[in-house]
């Protein structure tokens, strides 16, 4: 299994839950199966032609998927994908 | 100590009542005479004087950094008490810059402040950001941190950044010469709307304390030139789990900001690039709505009306209208709770959820239905001054 961590900001659309387990083996199949089990993620992972949002970034481990394989990447038992959106708050 | 030939902005001599206050430093190896006073010569400009500017602002104040300026032009409220630790009960109403200006002289004397009340914009930014060696970017929206860095990159000038939201954390140093700048992580902001602010979310009020004294210790590190700065590294900062996790950054050489063919050489117009226009505008901003004293009026008379609460149970908990409370992301899987053939009020704390939820009620057919406008927040203003306000 992979774990997926659920950011705060976007837990609330992911049954208030920190992580997700999923069987994946690459990190497209990760984030779908993601989205299959909680719907209202996708408007806020995806734009509207499919494509991962420009303030969202994923990461496999500690490694950016846009610099590996981008959703071929591969994922296996132990590894860790960690979705980061960006965040403003300062005050 | 061996004479060098480093030709940095020369460094202060020390009086004995600083080589006395700085003792603890003085004997660390790792910074010294010599680190102390590079400390000295240093100039750092703080964005915001609110939750992370705060505890950064007191620490790089206590620890002998010469020069600190204070970009801010808001006023102490009740609200900011919670997290920011620079201003006290007695300052509310006062401007941040005076009241923290004050306490920063208290606790060193020796530091030169300098106070720009402004709102940092494309017209200022470059000019500001001169006079200084690194800016540290405690600002709480996207238009302002996209123009931060723009205006660091195009100075030269290192960014400690620092954003929180609610019980979680990012930390990184952008913009150093051979490190990414925030744009290489994220090139595009969210759209407006889609990320809740610290206003509308919440924040634990220690954790700007403890990302702003992260930041702090950056900053300090890259003046003393000691130590591994998080450059290339993104610190994800989790209070609750109290759990701290790295990522690898890169520097994108397709970066419009700091790539091999860059687009920004100069600052733009930030709040278009964010899709905010002028003042920013609740999203659903033609809704049916019914002020706070027309509901009272009508509540009164007895007339038939159904008031649907938006917010979230811990918020109903704060104060209420009686309210039948069906959280906003609720609403879809429990809109047969609603009859739809009843006029209903729906509100929220300040009218923007309840918006939203007006929209997807009169898309599901809901003829009836009003926007309570400015939300509980208007009731406790203007109807039941005795309701408390959060
Ligand atoms: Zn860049």
């Amino acid at each position: 299994m992979t774990k997926i961590h659920i950011p705060t900001p976007l837990r609330q659309y992911a049954g208030k839950q920190p992580a997700v387990e999923v069987k994946a083996t690459t990190v497209g199949e990760a984030l779908a199966g993601l989205v299959a089990r909680h719907p209202d993620l996708r408007r806020h992972l995806y734009t509207d032609d499919g494509k991962l949002r420009a303030f969202v970034n994923v990461y496999v481990n500690d490694e950016d998927v846009r610099y590996l394989q981008k959703d071929a990447t591969a994922v296996g038992d132990g590894d860790t994908i960690s979705i980061v959106p960006s965040i403003a708050g300062g005050r | 100590m061996a004479t060098t030939t480093e030709v940095k902005p020369e460094p202060g001599t020390l009086s004995n009542e600083e080589i006395l206050r700085y003792s603890r430093h003085l004997i660390m190896p790792e910074v010294g005479m010599e680190g102390q006073q590079k400390l000295k010569a240093a100039r750092v400009l703080c964005i915001g004087a609110g939750g992370l500017g705060s505890p950064l602002a007191l620490y790089l104040a206590a620890a002998g950094v010469g020069t600190l300026g204070i970009v801010d032009f808001d006023v102490v409220d009740y609200t900011n008490l919670q997290r920011q630790i620079i201003h006290s009960t007695a300052d509310v109403g006062r401007k941040k810059l005076d009241s923290a200006a004050e306490k920063l002289a208290a606790i060193n004397p020796f530091l030169n402040i300098r106070k720009f009340e402004t709102r940092l914009s494309s017209e200022n930014a470059l000019e500001i950001f001169r006079e200084f060696d690194i800016i540290a970017d405690g600002t709480d929206n996207f238009p302002t941190r996209y123009l931060v860095n723009d205006a660091c990159v195009l100075t030269g000038k290192p960014n400690v950044y620092g954003s929180i939201f609610r019980f979680e954390g990012q930390a990184s140093v952008f913009a150093t010469e051979a490190g990414p700048c925030y744009r290489c992580l994220y090139p595009e902001p969210p759209p407006p709307g889609l990320v809740p602010s610290c206003a509308e979310g919440g924040v634990l009020g220690i954790l700007p304390g403890l990302v702003g004294v992260i930041q702090a210790t950056e900053v300090i590190k890259l003046i003393l030139g000691k130590g591994e700065p998080l450059i290339g590294r993104l610190l994800l900062i989790d209070a609750l789990g109290m759990k701290f996790r790295e990522l690898k950054l890169r520097k994108n050489p397709e970066c419009p900001a700091c790539g091999t063919h860059r687009t920004i050489t100069k600052l733009i117009d930030y709040n278009e690039f964010c899709g905010i226009r002028g003042e920013e505008k609740p999203v659903d901003a033609g809704v049916p709505e019914i002020q706070v004293e027309e509901l009272k009026r009508r509540l009164d008379a007895g007339d038939d009306l159904f008031v649907l609460d938006v917010r979230e149970p811990h918020e109903y908990q704060i104060c209420n209208l009686g309210g039948h409370l069906i959280p906003l992301g609720d609403l879809p899987k429990r809109i047969h709770e609603l009859d739809s053939s009843r006029e209903i009020v729906a509100h929220c704390r300040s009218g923007v959820r309840s918006a939203k939820a007006v929209t997807f009620l009169q898309q599901a057919g809901f003829k009836k239905v009003h926007n309570l406008a400015g939300g509980i927040l208007a009731w406790a203003d203007r109807v039941d001054t005795k309701m408390p306000k959060y």
